[in-house]
């Protein structure tokens, strides 16, 4: 019985793709046999108001996590932070999609990515959610790794996922695992935009 | 080998549908409902279920098709937002007397929070009031599993029943076992029987009694019978509970070690409760906390009121969601445990806004500039979002942009200079609702102008198909209602159209129309434009105007504060309008806009 338990918060705006992400985490861990449970935020909200999605990978009860308890937040927007930064754990991992650099007062490890940069310099400007999820990947896993645990799924679950959701549409698919390896790229490498408080 | 499959909830409560033989479904889209239907029809293309699967123009309407189903003894099933079961309670309260035959299941999704809706309201109240049992499940999984209780309680029963997910429910994904999907044929068989299909009302007495009968009974079957979800524990303190609040307790409780201290109880058909579970209550416990979502139905159900802690002596907040966090502290507080108090930072996120190049943001601001001084009676769909650029000024419900109009010209008109009053509805709702409304606008000769916000789709659900589509829920090709043929079957003289993103034009037609309309009586314009989301990825036959910021822009903000285009940004102290290319869908409309005319059209791009 696998008894890992991880808790993620994805947060951004209405048209971000907020959904996207959560849903191809998701879909990652059902295909490495986990149990998953996800909320998302639909309706009116989502013509670019805040947009939050919980992700809860394990055993839960419930869709909802609680403040504090997250393991770690996606923020595909800066200011989002604000907004839900309080769902992560002290100690806890926030990766966000920034230009600059992010001030807050709480217990977390900022990794910082221009993603919105990145999307538009590559012409791919649709594409900015997925490039914060490949730096996140390979951010939180050598986190994780730091700490003697793992994160439930790496880079190439995603491929694997993408190319099983995305089989018939092929330019699309191109184009996302482009999108993952650009950030994922940028994640490892030493020279990538970090605020400095995480140290790689 | 088992696949388990990510299913939203709603698609979770559609395979439920398809895996227990329902043959007709229908709804009318609302959110959190609004992936049901759709999630049926991908089922009946995949694996050809010989099954009827429609939208139809209102939830009365949907009621109605698939209750005759049910009476011919298929397996039907209707889906709706709460406020949606408002337009078919006339139909519901009626099939509850005259009962089923095939199972029937409403589907009423509550928004508690409420997340997108006008009200908070219970539909378990609406079940109450009908007098129908009703389901709460606590996740997609169960969910989909009382799908099956449900046609099982309609049979046995002949009753209609419904199944009340909630936000949480509908909207959160889960990993799920998918079951087969039976494809036998089932065969319509309608035996007539006035006593009962068109009861008078001497029969309805007697339907009526039978009803209490079957009520009666249902509170005594076993299979819905509240879960006792840790009979090993002994303790004088029970906490009872139901739909997803259900699954928030049982994880605090984990978390924090009363699982192993307090009796928890779950109550899966809130209503009518278990008699002899509301006898057990009492016997075995001193104190009894219910907590469930939005109002205190179970709670108000147990008798010995002095015994009970809920919404009605305030230990549980009766307006708003119940989160995870908040049921601790109450679950804390009445087992008399330290629980750590936490709550999430009131900040305030990004209000929704019509999307960038959104036709209706400029159908606004031409209304905005064409009648400056006008009473703006809106409607229920993504215009409502028109009230940020303060063109919206009421909103009450499915079509009252209509009547709310009529309202205000008949309370004006023997004022001297009455006010101007412009309607705005989208052509969804106004297929919906409106037609009745208009109707009766232009047999009382109301003067106001009605503004048809016409997107060719239903876009705040998800871009359902209208009655103007052409289009049925499973793909399939279908009549189409035209909707200036309606506007001038209703008796409108004034019916125009035009395109928003030529603002100049809908302007000068907007000031026509108000100048009639003064003189005449209703005057209509269509502004049709296709939604911006419904295009994406097809073949945009619209020509890109990229726009470029001169040096005209002083900053002023003017665009910003009138025009609200989330792709118009002015950055802090740069002093200047800047274009986000992520969010610029180049409509070029902001350039009719700007008062200093620093908005240009880019060349040689």
């Amino acid at each position: 019985m696998n008894t890992l338990k991880q808790q993620i918060i994805i947060s951004g705006v209405g048209g971000q793709g907020v959904l996207f992400v959560t849903r191809v985490m998701a879909e990652a861990a059902i295909a490495k046999g986990l149990p998953v449970f996800t909320s998302e935020t639909h309706g009116m909200a989502q013509r670019g108001g805040t947009v939050v999605s919980h992700l809860k990978i394990g055993t839960f009860a419930s869709p909802m996590i609680r403040p504090y308890q997250a393991d770690g937040m996606i923020s595909l927007k800066a200011e989002n932070i604000a907004i839900h930064g309080s769902y992560v754990k002290p100690g806890g991992w926030v990766v966000v999609n920034s230009e600059h650099d992010v001030e807050t007062d709480l217990d977390v490890t900022i990794c910082r990515i221009d993603a919105d940069g990145l999307a538009q310099s590559s012409g791919q400007a649709r594409s900015a959610n997925l490039i914060v999820l490949g730096f996140a990947l390979a951010r939180i896993s050598r986190q994780a790794a730091d700490a003697g645990h793992r994160f439930f799924c790496d880079v190439e679950d995603i491929r694997s996922v993408l190319e099983a959701q995305l089989s018939r549409k092929k330019p699309m698919l191109d184009a996302s695992v482009r999108a993952i390896e650009t950030g994922y790229n940028q994640g490892i490498n030493k020279e990538g935009v970090c605020d400095g408080l995480y140290t790689v | 080998m088992k696949t388990r499959k990510l299913m939203l909830g709603n698609e979770a409560i559609a395979q439920g549908l398809a895996e227990n033989g329902c043959r007709v479904a229908t709804s009318y889209p609302g959110t959190p409902a609004s992936e049901i239907l759709p999630a049926l029809a991908d089922l009946k293309n995949e694996t050809g279920v010989p099954a009827h699967v429609q939208w139809a123009v209102n939830e009365k309407v949907a009621f109605e098709i698939a209750y005759a189903a049910s009476i011919t003894g298929l397996r039907s099933a209707v889906s709706m937002k709460q406020v949606g079961l408002n337009v078919a309670s006339d139909p519901l309260m009626s099939a509850a007397y005259m009962g089923t035959r095939g199972g029937f299941v409403i589907i009423s999704a509550d928004d508690p929070g409420p997340h997108s809706s006008q009200t908070e309201q219970d539909s378990r109240l609406m079940a109450m009031m009908a007098k129908i049992p009703v389901l709460d499940p606590d996740s997609p999984a169960q969910a989909k599993d009382m799908t099956a209780l449900a046609y099982d309680i309609s049979e046995t029963f002949q009753i209609p029943v419904m199944l009340r997910p909630t936000t949480r429910v509908c909207h959160s994904r889960q990993d799920i076992q998918a079951g087969p999907v039976p494809l036998a044929d089932a065969k319509a068989d309608f035996k007539k029987d006035p006593t009962r299909w068109a009861a008078t009302p001497k029969f309805r007495y007697q339907l009526h009694k039978q009803l209490e009968t079957k009520l009666n009974d249902i509170a005594e079957f076993e299979k819905t019978a509240p879960v006792r979800l840790n009979p090993e524990v002994v303790s004088s303190k029970a906490v009872v509970t139901s739909g997803v609040c259900a699954a928030y307790v049982r994880e605090v409780m984990q978390d924090s070690g009363l699982m192993e201290k307090i009796s928890l109880y779950q109550v899966l058909q809130p209503y009518p409760l278990h008699l002899r579970f509301m006898e057990e209550l009492v016997q075995h416990h001193e104190d009894v906390l219910v907590i469930e979502e939005t109002d205190p139905v179970i709670e108000m159900q147990l008798a010995d009121r002095h015994r009970v802690k809920g919404k009605l002596n305030g230990v549980v907040p009766g307006v708003g969601e119940l989160l995870p966090e908040r049921i601790l502290e109450i679950i804390g507080g009445f087992a008399g445990v330290e629980v750590p108090s936490v709550r999430l930072p009131d900040v305030p996120g990004r209000r929704p806004t019509l999307c960038a190049g959104c036709p209706h943001r400029a159908s606004f601001f031409a209304i905005k500039r064409a009648v400056p001084k006008g009473i703006y009676t809106g409607d229920i769909g993504c215009y409502t979002l028109g009230l940020n650029l303060g063109a919206v000024d009421t909103v009450l419900c499915m079509g009252a942009a209509i009547s709310q109009a009529a309202g205000f010209y008949h309370a004006y008109k023997d004022q001297p200079d009455p006010p101007d009053v412009v309607a705005t509805i989208g052509d969804s709702t106004f297929f919906h609702a409106g037609i009745p409304a208009l109707v009766d606008a232009v047999v009382q000769n109301v003067r106001f102008v009605l503004v048809i916000l016409d997107n060719s789709t239903t876009a705040m659900t998800g871009n359902q198909p209208t009655p103007a589509s052409g289009i049925g829920a499973c793909g399939e090709s279908l009549t189409t209602v035209d909707i200036d043929a309606v506007v001038r079957g209703c008796g409108v003289r004034f019916c125009r159209e035009a395109d928003p993103y030529q603002l100049d034009a809908l302007t000068g037609l907007l000031k026509e129309a108000v100048s009639y309309a003064r003189e005449n009586g209703p005057a209509v314009i269509i502004s049709k434009h296709p939604c911006l989301i419904h295009r994406r990825g097809a073949a945009r036959d619209v020509v890109s105007v990229p726009v470029a910021v001169t040096d005209a822009c002083d900053g002023c903000g003017y665009c910003i504060r009138h025009f609200e285009c989330p792709a118009l940004v002015l950055k802090g102290d740069s002093g200047r309008v800047t274009i986000d290319p992520m969010a610029c869908s180049q409509c070029g409309v902001c350039i009719h806009v700007c008062p200093k005319h620093a908005l240009i059209e880019q060349k040689n791009n």
